[in-house]
């Protein structure tokens, strides 16, 4: 088990106060758990993965997640087992979908 | 495009899509919210990811406005096997259910049995479930377990879903005690072929389970078919666990043993109990189903 920690400056997010959770830590796929930070500057990143050595794979896809998404002001919780960098954007995406939508419970 | 001839598959959704599709809308309050409780400390020190609902989601909801209280296990996550805290999160559903006198509990039972890597902790945690099953039925409260995700009920899970008040099975939830590889191992190929899926499901799935009076419920792998069903259920009256409604249960397992022990497939105990073309069984619709035991 592998722990990263990762904080990136992207732009703030308007008013979200509530939290989201998507996906499943199932072989090959992932769960993301997004909260509301008081800072609003910058989006941070915890990422609990089973696999080692992809240290520097995680950081350019998350980095790119945070310059294409408003998502400063966000904490990303991350339970991983073995998703691929694809799989990675779509569920931080759809993340992000869920957040935006109201109607969604 | 017009897609309201797809169904909507209750085996093919994760265990929070299945609570929200079966409720009323935005009516689920979760119980224990991922993030507010830790994950499993058992996995950890064995190295292994954990999730933060610990692959059950509790909480209380409402069906057709009565209130209810939801429990559904992940599938997905580690085979919905039953650890520590998952099981916590269950036995404290169930006895806060006493209290509070829900119109049901709702269990969405999708499990392997217990999670061997936290042992005796998954054991006990299972025991523990059934007692607290059991005190929830003496105090009049019904369960209603569906079975219809891709792990179906084994081990402790198979015995649990068998202390629900009524049982709601699809063809493709399978219903059994030890899983077909356990089986295969253990006794061998001749035994039971693991690999033999259509063997496989006409031995534990839904229809042979209804077939031979195991479940109350058969139902297609659609979510209006299961509401539909676990609405039927909240109407029927709970049966108080007597000694002579045991009795009675005991006996008739009893004759199906001394019947059909040592039959290797579901088929020659169709043609047994007189169904006509026992072959066919499998190609039929839950509704067709419904209709043979009917008579």
């Amino acid at each position: 088990m592998n722990v990263l920690n990762f904080d990136f400056i992207s732009q703030p997010i308007e008013n979200i106060r509530k939290e989201v959770i998507c996906g499943v830590v199932g072989s090959g796929n992932l769960e993301v758990l997004v909260t509301p930070l008081a800072n609003s500057e910058n989006s941070k990143f915890i990422i609990d993965t089973s696999v080692t050595g992809f240290d520097h794979i995680w950081e350019a896809v998350l980095q790119d997640f945070s310059s294409r998404y408003a998502v400063g002001g966000l904490e990303f919780k991350v339970n991983d087992m073995g998703a691929t960098p694809a799989v990675v954007s779509l569920r931080l995406s759809q993340a992000i979908n869920i957040l935006e939508d109201e109607s969604h419970g | 495009m017009d897609n309201s001839h797809i169904q909507q598959s209750f085996y093919e959704k994760t265990a929070r899509n299945r609570i929200a599709s079966i409720v009323d809308k935005n009516s689920f309050q979760e119980v224990l919210k991922p993030g507010s409780i830790p994950v499993s400390p058992n996995l950890a020190s064995l190295d292994i990811v954990g999730s933060f609902d610990d692959g059950v989601i509790i909480g209380q909801a409402k069906i057709q406005n009565e209130p209810v209280y939801m429990i559904a296990q992940e599938g997905k996550f580690m085979g919905g096997a039953v650890g520590e805290i998952h099981g916590a999160k269950i036995v404290g559903m169930l006895l806060k259910a006493i209290e509070e006198k829900p119109k049901a509990i709702i269990f969405l039972v999708d499990s392997g049995g217990v999670r061997l890597h936290e042992a005796n902790a998954g054991l006990i945690t299972i025991s523990e479930i059934m007692r607290a099953m059991l005190k929830v039925r003496n105090a009049g409260i019904p369960i209603i377990t569906v079975i219809g995700g891709t792990n179906g009920a084994f081990g402790g899970m198979g015995i649990c879903a068998c202390l629900s008040t009524h049982v709601i099975m699809t063809e493709e939830g399978r219903l059994a005690l030890s899983g077909p590889e356990v089986i295969e191992t253990i006794k061998g190929v001749e035994e039971f072929d693991s690999k033999d899926r259509a063997l496989v499901w006409r031995v534990t799935g839904g229809k042979t389970r209804y077939l031979l009076d195991h479940v109350d419920f058969l139902v297609e792998d659609d979510i209006e078919d299961i509401k539909q069903g676990i609405v039927e259920a909240l109407q029927q009256p709970a049966v108080d666990l007597d000694l002579d409604y045991l009795q009675q249960q005991q006996a008739a397992l009893q004759s199906q043993y001394d019947q059909w022990f040592g039959e290797k497939d579901s088929i020659p105990i169709w043609q047994s109990m007189n169904i006509d073309n026992p072959e066919s069984i499998s190609m039929l619709s839950a509704q067709q189903i419904r209709a043979i035991k009917k008579g």
